[in-house]
């Protein structure tokens, strides 16, 4: 059972938590696969989904988590809705809560606001990526992949690359991975990694070093929407120094798994060879965040504290 | 002719440098006499056993919303928070809509005080027309309708050649420049102190050199034109080596720091809590502390609240959404008390001197002084009361403050203006 509320990021949440999140997410794996075992455990449940940043994996990834478990799911389209018409975010989530939401799934531009959200109304809410903050249900389905293909995180080489500066995957990572005992280095241009040191992990702006040894590497995507300054001249010359292509990826153990948040820019953070080869879960990583959003809702609708 | 005894209390006045047990008293909105003991009948008498009596606070550094935003704060309920907590003249600054940008707003504001206020009103005009950084304002019509001095308040003017030039124009009206010291480009959207706090929340940071950098370019060009250079607001430890520097040098820089910023450092950001938001933001530890040791140092004369008020869903919303800047005329001298004074970083007649006396010399203004034949703007506080601040109580129609809830000591008790009993035994009369 998940003792909270609100699911808004990995910063505030335990090793257990994360633990029983995982493995409940391993059972719910099993449902997508195989839909005779799936049960409508959450069919009085209403979830609502409001995305004011756009989206396609995430947003759908939650609608399919909800309707295997047999809930009513609603997407209140920002873009047609009164928030459109100038309403606030509390007002909007106080209207929610009188129509008998019982869960609001919400990803905002701006950080923060989901925990405005939750102050506010009596629903449970989780935060589908806030701003630069957080992103939990991203860095939980990155740990439940990991958590297959390794036998523990404990000591773990983990190598984030990418425009860490503007990342919420990576600093929900960061703060779940370093739950879990892995051993994380953040790299990317200078001007990409903002204060990331001062998350205690090891930054740097020598992609090979990040990646010696490393047992998982994570590309991120350069978030050219967030970019309201120039941090790099050019496309040309983040892939060749920070590109994550086949002669850099020599660096890291053999087993090393390769995994991005998508979506990708294909030949800019990873090169197509490294997407599509034999060392990528990244499509694995897009089933495995059904299966975690799944347990989350479970674990936050049948016991979460209200 | 009204007549009010003060009896027994501490005065402390610093333009003096008297910190004495004495009666006082007041006839016709003027201080008549200081004694030992003073024998006659008056309208009022205050006990002022166990109390402070000390000039009327001077706060150079008020924002009061109207016109424009009066669903913020209006000159009325302003000046009410402001005698609430102490302050019998306060500096209002010009970002209002229409820009005090010429002598009709201000005397649009003289007038309104006249009539509606609690206490004194100078109304600060801008540098720039509309603020906008590209024409000077009309400064000296401004300064001969009243205004107290100038300012572009919430923004540098950018173009330090303009800067230069409002400079060495305003020395003719011997009026002080006010800084407001930060580069918008090395902001960059920022909403709360850079550090491990910002790291931590997700929220971009204020970095400190976008405060500095102003802070030296404003003191060279001060040096450069000889004006009275005064920094709003200082913030940082790398301001306040700044202007430590500037004064090793004899150079005359004036400066002002906020309760807020001397008592609170961006560990208090949490979360998401809109009422740690203002600019310049909550730093580090090491830059609160390093305020203190300025104002302790002397090498910082003022406190200034940088009051701003604004309404519930301005800061009930997210973070970076919501208005900078919180309400601070009626938790200022507790603040300075408890923080500064309980805290063994001032004496007494410091924290009234950075509150009253040195405010009245920047402004060059006949106050900050209740000697014999001065006006009688005088404040009495009980310096060991202790209370719960409340933010719902204030006068202030803006109720953002991070200190709701906070146990304090030091209270005002009474305030004075010309003499008038503005607030008797903590009550707004």
């Amino acid at each position: 059972m998940l003792n909270r509320k609100d699911v808004l990021g990995l910063r505030d949440m335990s090793k257990e938590e994360i633990l029983e999140i995982l493995s409940v997410a391993k059972e719910m794996k099993q449902r997508i696969d195989h839909p005779h075992l799936r049960v409508d455990e959450l069919r009085h449940t209403s979830i609502v989904t409001l995305f004011y940043e756009n989206s396609t994996r995430t947003k759908t990834s939650f609608a399919l988590a909800g309707k295997y478990l047999g809930a009513t799911v609603q997407d209140l389209g920002i873009a047609t809705s009164s928030v459109n018409k100038g309403e606030s975010l509390i007002d909007t989530g106080k209207t929610l809560d009188q129509m008998g939401i019982e869960v609001m799934i919400m990803r905002n531009s701006l950080t923060g606001a989901p925990h405005v959200l939750a102050r506010n109304v009596n629903a449970h809410v989780i935060n589908a990526g806030d701003g630069s903050n957080e992103h939990p249900t991203q860095a939980l389905l990155d740990l439940f992949t990991i958590s297959e293909y390794k036998k523990s995180f404990e000591g773990l080489k983990v190598a984030i690359i990418g425009d860490i500066s503007h990342s919420r995957v990576a600093r929900s990572n960061v703060f779940g991975l370093q739950k879990l005992g892995a051993d994380v280095t953040l790299a990317g241009p200078s001007t990409l990694l903002g204060s990331a040191q001062l998350l205690k992990v090891k930054t740097t702006s020598d992609i090979k070093e990040a990646v010696k040894d490393a047992d998982v590497v994570m590309g991120l995507r350069i978030q050219f929407e967030r970019q309201k300054t120039t941090n790099f001249p050019g496309i040309g010359e983040y892939r060749e120094l920070f590109g994550i292509n086949r002669e850099i990826l020599k660096y890291a153990k053999k087993d090393v798994l390769v995994m991005h948040p998508g979506p990708v820019n294909r030949g800019v953070e990873l090169s197509t060879d490294v997407i599509d080869g034999g060392n990528s879960v990244i499509n694995i990583q897009v089933k495995n965040g059904v299966a975690v959003r799944m347990a989350i809702l479970k674990l936050l609708a049948k016991g979460g504290n209200q | 002719m009204m007549k009010a005894l003060l009896k027994g209390g501490r005065v402390i006045n610093p333009a003096t440098n008297t910190d004495a047990v004495m009666d006082l008293l007041v006839e016709d909105g003027k201080v008549t006499q200081w004694a030992e003991k003073i024998q006659e009948e008056a309208d009022e008498v205050i006990d002022a056993t166990g109390k402070w009596v000390v000039p009327g606070f001077i706060d150079v550094h008020v924002h009061l919303r109207e016109p424009g935003f009066e669903y913020k704060e209006t000159i009325r309920t302003g000046s009410q928070a402001a005698v609430m907590g102490g302050f019998t003249t306060i500096c209002c600054m010009p970002n209002t809509e229409p820009v005090v940008d010429n002598e009709i707003m201000v005397e649009y504001i003289k007038l309104k005080a006249d009539r509606e206020g609690a206490c004194h009103v100078l109304p600060i005009g801008a540098i720039t027309k509309g603020q906008k950084g590209e024409e000077l304002a009309n400064i000296g019509q401004m300064v001969k309708a009243g205004a107290c001095g100038i300012s572009e308040d919430g923004k540098s003017v950018m173009n330090a050649g303009l800067l230069k030039t409002a400079m060495k124009y305003s020395k003719m009206f011997d009026i002080p420049v006010m800084s407001h010291c930060e580069d918008k480009s090395l902001v960059a959207g920022g909403v709360m102190n850079a550090g491990e706090q910002s790291t931590l929340l997700g929220l971009k940071g204020i970095s400190n050199d976008s405060e500095d950098v102003m802070i030296a370019r404003d003191i060279i060009l001060a040096r450069a034109t000889g004006a009275k250079l005064h920094l709003c607001h200082v913030s940082t430890k790398g301001g306040i080596d700044l202007i430590r520097d500037a004064k090793s040098h004899g150079q005359e820089v004036s400066a002002e720091i906020c309760p807020h910023h001397f008592t609170l450092s961006d560990r208090d950001v949490l979360d998401y809590d809109a009422n740690t938001k203002m600019n310049p933001p909550l730093r580090s530890m090491d830059d609160v502390l390093a305020l203190r040791q300025a104002l302790k140092d002397d090498v910082v004369n003022i406190i200034a609240t940088d009051h701003a008020p604004h309404s519930e869903d301005e800061k009930n919303c997210e973070y970076e959404k919501a208005a900078f800047g919180i309400v601070g005329l009626e938790t200022a001298f507790t603040l300075g008390y408890t923080v500064l004074v309980k805290g063994d970083w001032l004496t007494p007649m410091q924290l009234v001197a950075k509150m009253s006396t040195n405010p009245a010399k920047l402004l060059g203004i006949e106050k900050g002084d209740i000697s014999v034949g001065k006006a009688a703007d005088i404040t009495v506080i009980d310096p060991e009361k202790e209370y719960v601040i409340d933010a719902k109580n204030f006068a202030s129609m803006g109720k953002n403050t991070p200190f709701d809830g906070w146990r304090v000591q030091g209270k005002v008790e009474y305030t004075l203006v010309d003499g008038k009993m503005k607030v008797k035994e903590g009550v707004l009369q």
